[in-house]
């Protein structure tokens, strides 16, 4: 069989994957910037892709103590994400008892709209607190699912074979089950990380609504009172590429963890 | 070889799953010392059921599994018990080294004081120079091997193998049993019993001195035949008149316990 791509296949197509959404977004900003331009759009409806740059810099004081703001709570409701359903998954799966005690209660936290659970938490809870507790609730079940499914996809033979050898409950978990899980616990966190950014995004909404608040979407909640919409976007802006970082950060992590001996991270031979 | 101290006997041992599956009924079974016993019988006769009830992995429902010096050998981790799976099952997630050293690190012996067993283990496979490799780096023969070597680094009494050859090419195959039984020859004295079950009935007779034909499920033994070809074994074995006079008896003893079960 002849081989249906040159050596040189691979690098070629790892460029496209990168240049073609470049070039998609190039030209959704030229065709943005010439609608503005050529409709006399005014800022105050759509401030044309020049204006949100120049306002991204000349607010870049407000702008960037807001975004620190939100990514602390961000990367703080992630870390108590990965440590309540890590945790969680691990007592669920020592014990059933547990795991029919609380999983439903689990699944309730997670399919209640935290958009109405926000205004709530901000009363019984400092503000901070609150907005943290949002991004905890939204980001830790997607942990929780991952790792319980990880936990329980052990191989069985190999689960014999650590039987066979007399390994205690807690070695059968560090040697065999964790292991076995991090795949599904590394998944679970990135899709966790994008979680964590809009509970916190939705509490900062409600807690700006209450007329206090930092973070970046408060920022935008506050531009809009102000009809500043060119700060809204250059705040938006940051949002997504905040986003798109924290993903392409546990992207890496998840790739670093299992490039020797996961499929999902292995490169396809050339 | 009949004079030969026991090393683990079932008696009367039955295995009826919790679905009402019967798989193996009265089995009477004596494995002893420095020998290598087959089981062979057609895909669902109950003869991993039977290695797995030799194990302690799978209790049975009826009859007696006695060790020599009970309490010097039982399941657990002595680590008396090697077990290799017909699949390499091994963890995708550590190295060579890793995986071969899992029944000490069971067993709490540090990763300093394993090395000289890992290594040995490693030597007696072929497989020195892949230490540090991921079992994904390995080809299907050398991931076997590296379970095999899993299996010996405790030094087992006994080794348990559940048709460990059979997804494996027949080139790779061919080897192996060779490898194998090389391995078994340089076990120590204390060890050197190996059950081994199989359904290929060449490989059966290339490998052991003891073949115990099952019938169908639910498994009983219908007969055992002895393989006199002193060791080792060479590959001009597999060519030579005496291993075609055994491959006949054992295929027919195959075939007429096929038809003991659809007589009964």
């Amino acid at each position: 069989m002849k081989p249906s791509s040159p050596p040189n296949g691979m690098p070629r197509e790892r460029l496209i994957r990168f240049v073609l959404p470049a070039v998609t977004l190039a030209l959704g900003i030229a065709a943005w910037d010439l609608a503005v331009r050529i409709k006399s759009i005014p800022p105050y409806v759509l401030p044309g892709p020049g204006l949100v740059l120049a306002t991204l810099i000349a607010d870049w004081s407000i702008l960037s103590a807001s975004l620190l703001d939100t990514l602390i709570t961000t990367i703080e409701g992630l870390l108590l994400a990965l440590l309540g359903g890590v945790g969680l998954a691990v007592l669920f799966n020592q014990s059933r008892l547990i795991e029919y005690s609380f999983y439903p209660y689990a699944v309730i936290l997670q399919v209640t709209p935290v958009l109405a659970i926000a205004p709530l938490l901000l009363i019984y809870l400092p503000q901070q607190a609150a907005v943290l507790a949002c991004a905890w609730i939204v980001a830790f079940f997607p942990v929780l699912a991952n790792t319980t499914l990880g936990l329980n996809s052990v191989d069985r033979n190999l689960a014999d074979l650590f039987r066979l050898y007399g390994a205690s409950r807690m070695q059968i978990l560090r040697d065999l089950k964790l292991p076995a899980a991090l795949p599904y616990i590394l998944g679970g966190l990135r899709i966790a990380g994008g979680l964590s950014l809009i509970g916190a995004v939705v509490a900062e909404l409600a807690a700006g609504s209450a007329g206090a608040g930092s973070g970046l979407a408060y920022r935008i909640a506050e531009s809009g009172y102000r009809l500043n919409i060119p700060r809204m976007f250059a705040a938006l802006v940051l949002l997504s590429i905040a986003g798109i970082v924290i993903f392409a950060l546990l992207s890496l992590l998840s790739h670093v963890a299992l490039r020797r001996w996961h499929e999902s991270a292995i490169e396809p031979e050339t | 070889m009949t004079t030969a101290p026991s090393v683990v006997a079932l008696k009367g041992v039955g295995k009826t799953f919790g679905n009402g599956v019967k798989a193996l009924e009265g089995i009477d079974l004596d494995i002893r010392d420095r020998e290598f016993v087959s089981l062979l019988g057609p895909s669902g006769c109950g003869k991993s059921t039977a290695l797995r009830i030799v194990a302690g992995l799978t209790e049975p429902s009826a009859g007696l599994v006695s060790w020599r010096g009970r309490d010097a050998m039982r399941p657990g981790r002595s680590g008396d018990i090697g077990f290799v799976f017909q699949d390499a099952t091994l963890m995708p997630w550590t190295s060579v080294t890793g995986n071969v050293r899992l029944p000490l690190k069971l067993r709490g012996i540090a990763a300093s004081e394993a090395a000289a067993d890992i290594a040995d283990a490693l030597r007696r496979v072929g497989l020195s120079d892949f230490a540090n490799a991921f079992p994904r780096e390995l080809s299907g023969g050398m991931k076997m091997r590296v379970s095999i070597a899993r299996a010996l680094v405790t030094r087992p009494k006994l080794l348990l193998m559940d048709e460990p050859f059979a997804a494996l090419d027949e080139i790779t195959r061919f080897r192996l049993n060779n490898d194998l039984l090389g391995v078994w020859q340089s076990m120590d004295e204390s060890g050197g019993t190996v059950a081994f079950v199989t359904h290929s009935v060449f490989e059966s007779v290339f490998l052991s001195n003891r073949i115990v034909v099952m019938t169908p499920r639910p498994g009983r033994i219908f007969t055992e035949i002895a393989i006199g070809e002193p060791y080792p074994r060479h590959e001009s074995f597999r060519t030579s008149a005496s291993y075609a006079a055994y491959c006949r008896k054992v295929s027919e003893a195959l075939h007429a316990a096929m038809n003991a079960r659809e007589d009964a």
